[in-house]
Order: C-alpha cells, then sequence, then structure tokens
C-alpha cells in the first residue's frame, strides 16, 4: 500500500483542526480572567471554574445526569443481555420483529420520541419524574448496548458451555460463570457507550424533565439559549474532560474504534 | 449454528429472556408513538386545551400553510446540504485514515471519532463562538484586515450547515472507514502497477468500493441532520426555524400540542420516506451493477 502524499497529510491536518477548533475555543473561552467572551484568552485564570461552585443549579443539574446515566444504563444493560443472547443465538419466529423493534429508537427522529415520551408520561403521571426519566432514557440507549453485546454473542464458542452443562451446571451457572465472562468487554463497552448516551442526551430529556429534574445538557442548552457567558464555557470544559477520560478508559477496555465503528473497523 | 432446533431447549425461551426488554418497548416506544399519532388528531382550543375530537385539520393546517412549508423545505435543504458536504469531506479523510499506520492512526482517529461522544450541547456552543459576529472567526478576519464588517453567521442556513457537519462526519467517516475495509487493497496495487496516478486510483478504483459506504453514511448523516434539535435551535434559533425546533415551540411555547404532534408525524413519515425510497433506489443501482 502507498503512503500518504503531501495532499492528503495537508488535507488530514485541516479537519483535525475543524474537528477540534469548536472544543478548542471552549477550553480557550473557560479560562479567561475577564466577564465576557474572549479568545484567545488575554490572560490565565480558573475564575470561571471557581464560579461553578457558586452555581448550585448546575452542580444539581451534573448529579442527576451521573445517577440518570448510572441508572438508565444499568437498567437497558440487565434487559439488553439476555434479549442478545436470545437474538444472538436462537432462530425463532418474530425474531427480526424483536431486532426492528429494539434498533427503532435508532430509526426514528428523536424529536418524536421526546414529544411520544411527554405524552405518554403526562398520561400515567410520571412526567418530570427521575423514574419516567431513567426509563425514556434506556429506551433510548438500548441499541446500542445491544449491537455490541450481540457482536460479542454471535462469535461465541459454544463448546466450553456445552462442556460446563455436561458437568452438571446449571443454566444459571453457565451464564454467571462461563457466557458472561466471554461476552464482558461487549457488556462493559455498551454499558460506557449508553452511560455517555444517556449523559449527552439533549433533544428528548429537554421535554420530560422538570425544574427538580433538570439535566445538566438541559441546564446548559437553556442558558445559552438566554446568553453565552464564560461559565457556560468552564462547565462544558469540565464535560469536554470527563467525556475525554471517559474515552480513554474506553479506549484501554473495548478500544475506541471497535465501539464506534464495530468488528469491521479492525 | 448448533443450537437450531436443540430439543433439549424449550421454545418459549428466546421470549422468555426477551420479554423484561420487550415489556419496555411495548409500554414505552410503541404505546407512546401510538397515542402522540392520535393526538396528531386531535383540536386545541386555547381556553379548552385538547379536545378529543377527531380529524385531519391538523395535518391540512401544516399541508396547506406556507409558513411551514418553508420550514419544512429549509430543513430538508440544510439536510441535503450537509449531506453532500459531509460525503465531500468525509470520504477522503476516511480513505486518508485508512491508509494511515501506527501511532498516527490512532491520534487521527480519535480527534475523528471522539466528538462523537461529546454533548452536541458543548460542540454546538463551540460553533456559537467561532461564528457569532464579535466570535473569533470575525474577530480574525477584521484584525487582519480582510474584511470591515463582520459576516453573519450566527441565525443563518450556513451556520446551521457548518456546525452540523461538524456533528455528522464521523457518520460518514465510519461508514466509508468500514466499506475500505471490506475492499481488497491488491485492487489498488493493481492499478498503480499498470501505472495509475494516485487522484486516478481514488476515482477509478478506491471510490467505486467505498461507495456503498458513501451511501450508508449518507442515509444516516441525511435523517439525523434532518431531525437534528440542539445545532439549529442554538445558532438559528426562533429566526431560522427547522421542523424540531417548531415543534418543540408548539409544545413548550404555544402548548398546542395536537399541532406539534401532527408536524411531528410528517417528519417521521418523510424521513421514513426517503429511507425507503434511498435503500430502493441503492439496491437497483448495485443490482444492476452486481447482477
Amino acid at each position: 500500500m502507498t503512503r500518504n502524499g503531501p495532499f492528503a497529510l495537508l488535507f488530514s491536518t485541516l479537519f483535525v483542526i475543524f474537528m477540534v477548533a469548536p472544543l478548542v475555543v471552549v477550553v480557550g473561552v473557560s479560562l479567561t480572567p475577564e466577564g465576557f467572551l474572549e479568545f484567545p484568552p488575554s490572560g490565565l485564570s480558573l475564575r470561571w471554574f471557581q464560579a461553578i461552585l457558586d452555581n448550585p443549579d448546575f452542580i444539581d443539574a451534573a448529579w442527576i445526569s451521573l445517577y440518570l446515566g448510572f441508572a438508565s444504563a444499568t437498567l437497558a444493560t440487565v434487559l439488553a443481555v439476555p434479549a442478545a443472547l436470545a437474538i444472538g443465538r436462537r432462530r425463532f419466529g418474530g425474531r427480526d420483529f424483536l431486532l426492528a423493534l429494539f434498533m427503532s429508537p435508532l430509526t426514528v427522529p428523536t424529536i418524536v420520541l421526546g414529544i411520544a415520551f411527554l405524552r405518554f408520561l403526562t398520561a400515567v403521571g410520571l412526567s418530570g419524574t427521575f423514574l419516567g426519566l431513567t426509563l425514556c432514557h434506556a429506551v433510548i440507549i438500548t441499541p446500542f448496548i445491544l449491537r455490541l453485546v450481540l457482536a460479542s454473542v454471535t462469535g461465541l464458542d459454544r463448546t466450553i458451555e456445552r462442556a460446563a452443562e455436561s458437568l452438571g451446571a446449571s443454566s444459571l451457572t453457565v451464564f454467571r460463570r462461563v457466557t458472561l465472562p466471554m461476552i464482558m468487554p461487549g457488556v462493559v463497552g455498551g454499558w460506557v457507550l449508553a452511560f455517555i448516551t444517556s449523559f449527552d442526551e439533549l433533544t428528548v430529556t429537554v421535554f420530560i424533565v422538570n425544574p427538580s429534574t433538570t439535566t445538566l445538557p438541559v441546564r446548559l442548552f437553556a442558558h445559552i439559549t438566554q446568553t453565552t457567558d464564560p461559565l457556560v464555557a468552564s462547565i462544558s470544559t469540565v464535560v469536554i474532560l470527563f467525556t475525554v477520560a471517559l474515552m480513554f478508559l474506553i479506549e484501554r477496555l473495548y478500544g475506541l474504534d471497535r465501539l464506534l465503528v464495530g468488528e469491521s473497523g479492525r | 449454528m448448533a443450537a437450531v432446533g436443540d430439543p433439549t431447549r424449550p421454545k418459549a425461551a428466546p421470549w422468555l429472556l426477551s420479554g423484561p426488554a420487550l415489556v419496555l418497548f411495548v409500554a414505552l416506544l410503541l404505546v407512546p408513538l401510538l397515542m402522540t399519532f392520535v393526538l396528531s388528531f386531535n383540536s386545541f382550543g386555547f381556553y379548552t386545551g385538547i379536545e378529543p375530537t377527531f380529524g385531519l385539520h391538523n395535518y391540512l393546517d401544516v399541508l396547506g400553510d406556507e409558513y411551514f412549508h418553508e420550514i419544512f423545505a429549509r430543513t430538508f435543504g440544510i439536510a441535503l446540504v450537509t449531506t453532500l458536504l459531509c460525503a465531500a469531506i468525509g470520504t477522503p479523510e476516511a480513505y486518508f485514515l485508512y491508509r494511515m499506520r501506527g501511532r498516527w492512526r490512532s491520534a487521527v482517529l480519535l480527534v475523528v471519532l471522539g466528538p462523537l461522544l461529546i454533548s452536541v450541547v458543548v460542540r454546538t456552543l463551540g460553533w456559537a463562538i467561532l461564528l457569532g459576529n464579535r466570535g473569533v472567526i470575525n474577530t480574525a478576519l477584521i484584525d487582519l484586515e480582510l474584511i470591515t464588517r463582520p459576516i453573519k453567521m450566527m441565525y443563518t442556513t450556513g451556520g446551521i450547515v457548518i456546525a452540523l457537519v461538524h456533528v455528522m462526519v464521523p457518520f460518514m467517516v465510519i461508514a466509508v472507514w468500514a466499506a475500505l475495509h471490506r475492499q481488497d487493497p491488491a485492487t489498488e496495487q493493481a492499478a498503480e502497477s499498470l501505472g495509475a496516478g494516485p487522484i486516478t486510483i481514488f476515482f477509478r478504483v478506491v471510490l467505486p468500493q467505498a461507495m456503498p459506504g458513501v451511501l450508508s453514511g449518507s442515509l444516516i448523516v441525511f435523517s439525523l441532520s434532518a431531525s437534528a434539535f440542539a445545532t439549529p435551535a442554538i445558532l438559528g434559533g426562533r429566526r431560522v426555524k427547522v421542523v424540531s425546533t417548531t415543534v418543540y415551540d408548539e409544545f413548550l411555547s404555544t402548548l398546542n400540542w395536537p399541532l406539534g404532534a401532527a408536524i411531528a408525524m410528517l417528519l417521521l413519515v418523510a424521513v421514513l420516506l426517503v429511507m425507503a425510497s434511498y435503500n430502493r433506489l441503492v439496491e437497483r443501482r448495485f443490482a444492476q451493477v452486481f447482477g
């Protein structure tokens, strides 16, 4: 295979600049000592990071987002793993229907999901509750987990499970001691991807929160549509750093390309 | 697969395993979508709220009003231009990435795919800071004396497209990259040994083989752009409305839920129609090539 020429390198450089530019300006703006947006910053100051501590609204919202991410990713994983085992290794009537149903949140426009959840949660009296948010987020993030667990289930060697069965292990023991450890990378990768997706979700969430369950993206969004100040930049910088830390965790645990591209990317 | 027809395994097991997820999806996806569909036929009064009547008036209102025509046209226009730009810059980048090796490839891959995981609100904030009248780009251009008055980029469709390309292009790179990994590298070497230049190789050998990836990536980018919310809401505001921000306003400002539901249903139908016809078109095209 031939190497990339100068044009390819130039193109890639410009592409990388395009991809990082908006993130760099957010981080840059957050370091300003001034009371307004400026880039590059005239000096370096952590003043606007200090200011986050004076805004309990944002800190509360961040906690809700973290709890919500944990709760919904865990619920979705508990539901998606057995479903993936059924869909991935059995042939049964309705299998294609189930797969299509579980993957459908990726196809239906998120705005449509948002108003559908609002309509439903209002009707059953769960609108704005943490439980309602958790259930709705679980629906949206299930496809991400299902896809990764399916990928690890389909390549699985059945002989080890048969060996365990033939030695008298119950099906629960086989799952816990043999199957689960083998699909663990897919399960963990799926959980982390689901957590991040829930943590970042805006379009659906903006419809179904109330003031006491407002998540961080919704709070940021509401603030940005009113005004952009260095405070939102410093909060966004914290979000960027948190996400980058998770990204490195994924890269170590599972491989970022495998998580986002799938097996064919390797 | 050995498990097929395994007599020791009960037939109901797959349904038991999928049962909990199925319950969640029926209760929190199928039922809500059905309720929203019904809602779109109800009517709304400013004093009475939602009335349980049943008629097509919301749809007729949207389909007969030039205001909504403009919003739908703008939405699909933005989605189309975004898709074309993503294909134009994502495809070569995926190819260059495919040819990179080792540490370089990991680093560039991280930069290209990483933004997918970072909140769209945060990324759009970055573009708002870059594109504003007193934003980074305008200030730099004025300081360099290239322009005297700022170029208006906030609250324009152009600004929305730029930011959407940033949000969507990783999906295109992923799709094309996956397609490139399925091609045979020997075809490139064959073309090279026969004296083809790099440009000829890209357009005559690589691109045709990457085409399934470009096409599937385009479909993803188009449908996500047509229903994108955060980016047009922050960069377009009330001045440059798209379908999703209109639905948002109907639900949370005007409180005319039935009309909002009708607009959302039309968006859903439009996106599904585009996907279905696109798939048929692509299948027919490839049937001609390979058939």
